[in-house]
């Protein structure tokens, strides 16, 4: 058993890996999910927007991530639906706008058909320049977004008229999938002015620990990775969904199954490959 | 014939012959329907096809099957690299960089310096929601400009050394932005965000969980600070601080670790739901084609 494990093809652990997460998609498994401080947190500063508000949703990711982002932007959108804000879309990556038109599609124009492109939502598109542009909408939104994303003048947009920068926002949801995302939201934005711009935040696995020392002062809440998405899923659903809630708003809690097999996998090869190790400078007289 | 070549022509064979029993069931696989709306094409659900009032969606389905080979010719490089690899590679960084140039020009370019310094001209073929009209301090916009002819100057045989001006400004104004962003972020809140009650009342009452975390929070900053303290050589009580400053680091590491590990598979997972699902047919989580 020594030698094989220890002369194991790493090409059998890919496909015990792919077995693991592949076989619970093909057999739907599904876990129960309870929400963690930080989803509360997240919801419930979205929770506390009235009608008419302004959010600003920058979906800095592409889809590359989006399957860990996607179903976290799909609640977002849908939790501001609900709440009747007014939503404005930006992107700091170039695919962002594909995203963005990808969710709109998906939530409002399946959903709620009613909300009116300029009136109830806008889709400002992507700026190059990374946390410049940051630097520049917290102070001059106009001066950088003179068209929205359709090229249509932000003048004859009736919700833009009265948004000046990023401060007139009530709310600033960033979903980040890296540079620039919500640490430098947090760096231009929300640092700088506390007391004008509040930040929420969705991001990927790998972003979420450079993430964690911000909270909660300068960051109130965070979902971190797909079981960030899968906790605020919940609690939107529980709220809106219904009886019979819409799979595409489930998609977070969909994906948790196969990380959970995934998961114990990992574990048990970690153990068994300390065993292997110990084992080995146990035969070569070390000790452990 | 080696090794490696039977494995391949029995996973392709395998494979070919799945698909193929697969394409000829009742249920089908890997096809788009659309719907005229306003005069655009919507995606719709497979399932409306029964209805005949979809159209089959030829792009669509070609771009379904375009991704799923793709997805295939990167899971490949599992078993070791290989043309297959080498070529979805290629096409994902040649139009990767294709895209970044196209947007570049549309989003930023043409809005933000032609649109500012002839928004006549740029409104009469590029944009037309555009204003035709100057903006105030308009000229300012030559700079950048010239700093960008200055930055493709490099490109040219001779003068190379021009692109070095507009390089030195994009490296000085990204350092004084970032450097004042991590100065306020990172360095100042993150001491105020540590100054912390180490026994917390809420209410007037003591709340024993929340002091303890701010108790191992504060200790925990502590510890690391010492860790770096080079100036002091670690023997004694210091190599015993910095040695739980080291635990600290490698627990957040391991954190980062899991995080990591979580992120990578659900990115594995969606991919094979794209295979099974959009692809292959072989799940409909969503519901998208109850009654085929």
């Amino acid at each position: 058993m020594y030698e094989f494990l220890k002369n194991l093809d790493r090409r059998w652990i890919f496909l015990l890996m792919g077995l693991a997460v592949g076989l619970p998609i093909l057999l739907q498994v599904q876990f129960p999910e309870t929400s963690t401080d930080l989803a509360d947190a997240v919801f419930n500063e979205i929770e506390k927007l009235e009608e008419g508000d302004k959010v600003l949703l920058a979906f800095d990711f592409d889809p590359a991530s989006e399957g860990e982002l996607g179903p976290m932007a799909t609640a977002f959108v849908r939790h501001c639906c609900e709440k009747k804000v007014k939503m404005y879309f930006l992107a700091l990556w170039p695919v962002g706008p594909q995203m963005i038109d990808d969710t709109i599609e998906k939530v409002i124009k399946a959903d709620f058909p009613n909300l009116v492109y300029g009136e109830d939502y806008v889709n400002l598109g992507f700026k190059s320049g990374q946390e410049g542009v940051i630097k520049v909408i917290v102070t001059d939104l106009r001066g950088l977004y003179t068209t929205d994303d359709p090229g249509t003048n932000i003048d004859q947009i009736p919700m833009c008229r009265d948004v000046e920068n990023v401060q007139s926002m009530d709310l600033v949801v960033n979903v980040s999938a890296g540079y620039p995302g919500t640490k430098e939201w947090i760096q231009y934005a929300a640092t700088p002015y506390p007391d004008q711009i509040r930040i929420v935040a969705g991001c990927t696995g790998v972003q979420a620990p450079l993430l964690y020392p911000y909270i909660p002062e300068q960051l109130p809440g965070l979902l971190g990775a797909i079981k960030g998405a899968a906790e605020y899923e919940k609690l939107v659903m529980k709220e809106y969904g219904g009886d019979d809630p819409d799979p595409k708003y489930l998609e977070g809690k969909r994906r948790m199954g196969p990380q959970l097999i995934a998961h114990v996998l990992m574990i048990v090869l970690i153990v068994v490959g300390n065993l292997v190790y110990f084992a080995e400078r146990s035969r070569e007289g070390h000790t452990p | 014939m080696k090794r490696e070549t039977r494995i391949w022509t029995v996973l392709f064979l395998v494979g070919a012959a799945l698909l193929a029993y697969r394409a000829s069931t009742s249920t089908g696989m890997g096809k788009a329907y659309v719907q005229q709306t306003d005069g655009a094409a919507v995606a719709v659900k497979a399932s409306e096809a029964i209805t005949g009032t979809v159209d089959f969606s030829w792009s669509r389905t070609v771009g379904i099957w375009v991704a799923a080979m793709f997805t295939l010719c990167i899971f490949s490089f599992l078993y070791k690299d290989n043309p297959f690899y080498k070529l979805a590679e290629s096409i994902v960084v040649g139009v990767s960089a294709a895209y970044w140039m196209v947007v570049g020009f549309w989003t930023v370019i043409i809005p933000n310096l032609f649109g500012k310094l002839f928004p006549a001209w740029v409104q009469s073929w590029a944009m037309p929601g555009l204003s035709s009209v100057h903006d105030d301090g308009w000229y300012w916009n030559f700079i950048p400009l010239l700093l960008g002819a200055m930055l493709l100057w490099r490109l040219a045989p001779k003068g190379t050394w021009i692109s070095r001006w507009p390089l030195a400004f994009i490296i000085g104004t990204t350092a004084g932005i970032r450097l004042v962003g991590f100065i306020q972020a990172d360095f100042v809140s993150q001491i105020r965000n540590s100054i912390i009650p180490l026994a917390v009342m809420e209410n007037g009452a003591f709340d024993f969980w929340k002091s303890v975390s701010n108790i191992v929070l504060v200790l925990g900053i502590l510890a690391c600070l010492v860790y770096f303290f080079f100036s002091v050589e670690h023997k004694g009580i210091v190599k015993r601080v910095s040695t739980v400053g080291i635990w600290v680091l490698m627990i957040t590491f391991g954190a980062a670790f899991g995080y990591t590990v979580m992120g990578r598979i659900a990115l594995l997972a969606i991919r094979l739901e794209f295979l099974f699902d959009d692809w292959l047919w072989l799940i409909d989580p969503a519901g998208k084609r109850i009654g085929l």
